[in-house]
């Protein structure tokens, strides 16, 4: 019997201990909450989309959205991340105090950031392509790439946006950047058509420059579309690049400074 | 003899959590009560061009974040800092290129070798690969470390040699002033003597300007032309080893420290926002 209510006692520590945990991260239990909703969401909302194209198109429509997306995620993470991990790592304060400009500072992570999301979407849409025996005989592959690869500039910037929340913040910063990634996906055609959000989520989403991006993706790699086909979308991805890189290097300086008033810079992990 | 640092009227303060308890999920809403700590209190000091300058004080005592101020990592609430003339916050840029830091915590990418983390280091410094990574080859090689563990993990490496070759990552760079946090703290006496040979080989060879930061007093007594004592913030005394010892009738500089503060360097207080 003792030796039972010991290991009674002992459970009721791991629980304790669990729960003194999750009170303490607070903060990441929200995010991981949002991000599961936002999963949730997504996958209602591919049900709501689910009596429109059928078949092959489908299946390429869905691994489209999951390929790009993860494409997105990557680039968005190397970015949004650059603070939180050099910080995590201890490095931060070397690399800030070494004489190299911000801007080119991100954009040497920009730089790694589009060229391994490219290789890695590149591998993973040839394996999915086999293992679904896929039709790409039509699809303007190479447009697609350069799509991707005009889409970054917009993503970069949206990651500059991001990275500068844990420059401020140490933990709700990186917090705040996983909950934006989500919102991000949940408002874009990632999986379904904007038409299938409710009616105030759609304006939001065709702001998002994930949806002009795989539009432009989807009309190249299903329907073989060229660039001039997509003209519209190219050029609603080249302005928020054009505007959304500089606003993100500004507002990151704007950001280290504060940090470098506050003492924020400090090795954290 | 030129002067290689100023210091003029330097202030720092910050604002830091008011609560012993950790946050709990009542309060992750709320912002909590903070309180003002006077990390730096208006300092003022020079060093000479060549000099090994030691500031001595306890955990806590402000050492830290005066080398961040330098270091141009902090900007400060008042006062200058200038380096060869150059102005800490308004020439941030110019001050970058002719400093370097090492810190009590080497830090490092630790997944990364030693070469690898020192190559990036070069690139930063807009340093010749080849030639940078053959002169952090001689400095590690200097301090005893064995040229096969240049390209092992750095987290595989023992804080002592970690140390080294972050003294050789700030070396490669050829700063006129190197700033060196705490260097030899936790390091084994071994260790401790090799880095402590080789900062007076740099002062000798090269005429590089060190500003180090200690609470080991025997070290600072070998190393340093100057020292000053910091408590709270402050600078309380400053002079050559010698000067300090005759004006106090003191055998050791931890005597002086005592007579001079009314403290003893065994505080073990948390160091003030760095």
């Amino acid at each position: 019997m003792t030796a039972f209510r010991t290991q009674l006692s002992a459970t009721q520590g791991f629980v304790e201990r669990n729960w003194a945990l999750t009170r303490r991260y607070i903060g990441w239990e929200v995010v991981w909450i949002v991000y599961s909703t936002v999963s949730t969401l997504t996958i209602g909302l591919i049900g709501v989309d689910s009596q429109g194209i059928v078949g092959q198109e489908r299946v390429l429509y869905l691994l489209i959205g999951a390929l790009l997306w993860s494409y997105l995620s990557v680039l968005f993470q190397i970015m949004g991340e650059t603070v939180a991990w050099e910080r995590w790592e201890g490095t931060i304060e070397y690399t800030f105090m070494a004489p190299v400009h911000r801007a080119t500072y991100l954009m040497g992570q920009g730089l790694f950031g589009i060229t391994y999301s490219l290789i890695r979407t590149g591998i993973i849409l040839a394996i999915t392509v086999v293992f679904f025996d896929l039709d790409m005989s039509k699809a303007n592959l190479l447009g697609g790439f350069v799509v991707l690869g005009i889409a970054s500039f917009s993503f970069m910037g949206l990651g500059l946006l991001a990275a500068v929340l844990p420059l401020i913040s140490t933990e709700r910063g990186a917090q705040a950047t996983h909950i934006i990634q989500g919102l991000l996906l949940l408002m874009s055609s990632v999986y379904y058509p904007v038409t299938v959000l409710p009616g105030w989520m759609q304006p939001l989403a065709r702001l998002n420059p994930a949806t002009f991006c795989l539009d432009a993706v989807r009309a190249t790699w299903i329907g073989g579309a060229g660039l001039a086909d997509v003209t519209p979308q190219l050029l609603s991805l080249l302005v928020t690049g054009i505007v959304l890189v500089p606003v993100g290097v500004q507002i990151f300086q704007i950001g280290e400074r504060y940090a470098l008033r506050t003492g924020k810079l400090k090795r954290n992990g | 003899m030129s002067v290689a640092l100023e210091v003029i009227d330097l202030h720092k303060t910050f604002h830091e959590d008011d609560e012993e308890n950790e946050r709990t999920w009542y309060r992750f809403w709320q912002k909590r009560p903070q309180r003002l700590i006077t990390a730096v209190d208006q300092i003022s000091f020079h060093v000479k061009r060549g000099e090994i300058y030691g500031i001595l004080g306890p955990n806590g005592s402000g050492k830290s974040t005066l080398i961040r101020l330098i270091s141009t990592l902090l900007i400060p609430d008042g006062g200058t800092v200038r380096v060869l003339g150059k102005d800490a916050v308004k020439e941030t840029a110019a001050v970058r290129r002719m400093i370097n830091r090492v810190s009590v915590d080497a830090a490092f990418f630790k997944k990364l070798s030693a070469m690898e983390n020192l190559s990036y280091a070069a690139r930063l410094y807009g340093l010749d690969l080849k030639e940078a990574r053959s002169t952090a080859g001689v400095i590690m090689e200097r301090m005893g470390l064995p040229a096969k563990k240049w390209n092992s993990p750095l987290e595989n490496l023992s804080r002592g040699q970690q140390q080294k070759v972050a003294i050789a990552r700030a070396l490669m760079t050829r700063p006129q002033v190197l700033l060196l946090d705490e260097p030899t703290t936790g390091l084994d006496p071994q260790s401790k003597r090799d880095v402590q040979e080789y900062v007076l080989e740099v002062q000798r060879e090269f005429g590089t300007t060190v500003i180090l930061t200690s609470h080991d007093m025997d070290e600072s007594a070998r190393l340093c032309q100057q020292v000053a004592f910091i408590v709270d913030g402050k600078f309380r005394v400053e002079g050559t080893p010698t000067q300090l010892l005759a004006r106090y009738g003191a055998k050791d500089l931890e005597e002086v420290f005592f007579a001079a503060t009314g403290k003893t360097l065994k505080t073990d207080d948390e160091e003030v926002a760095g």
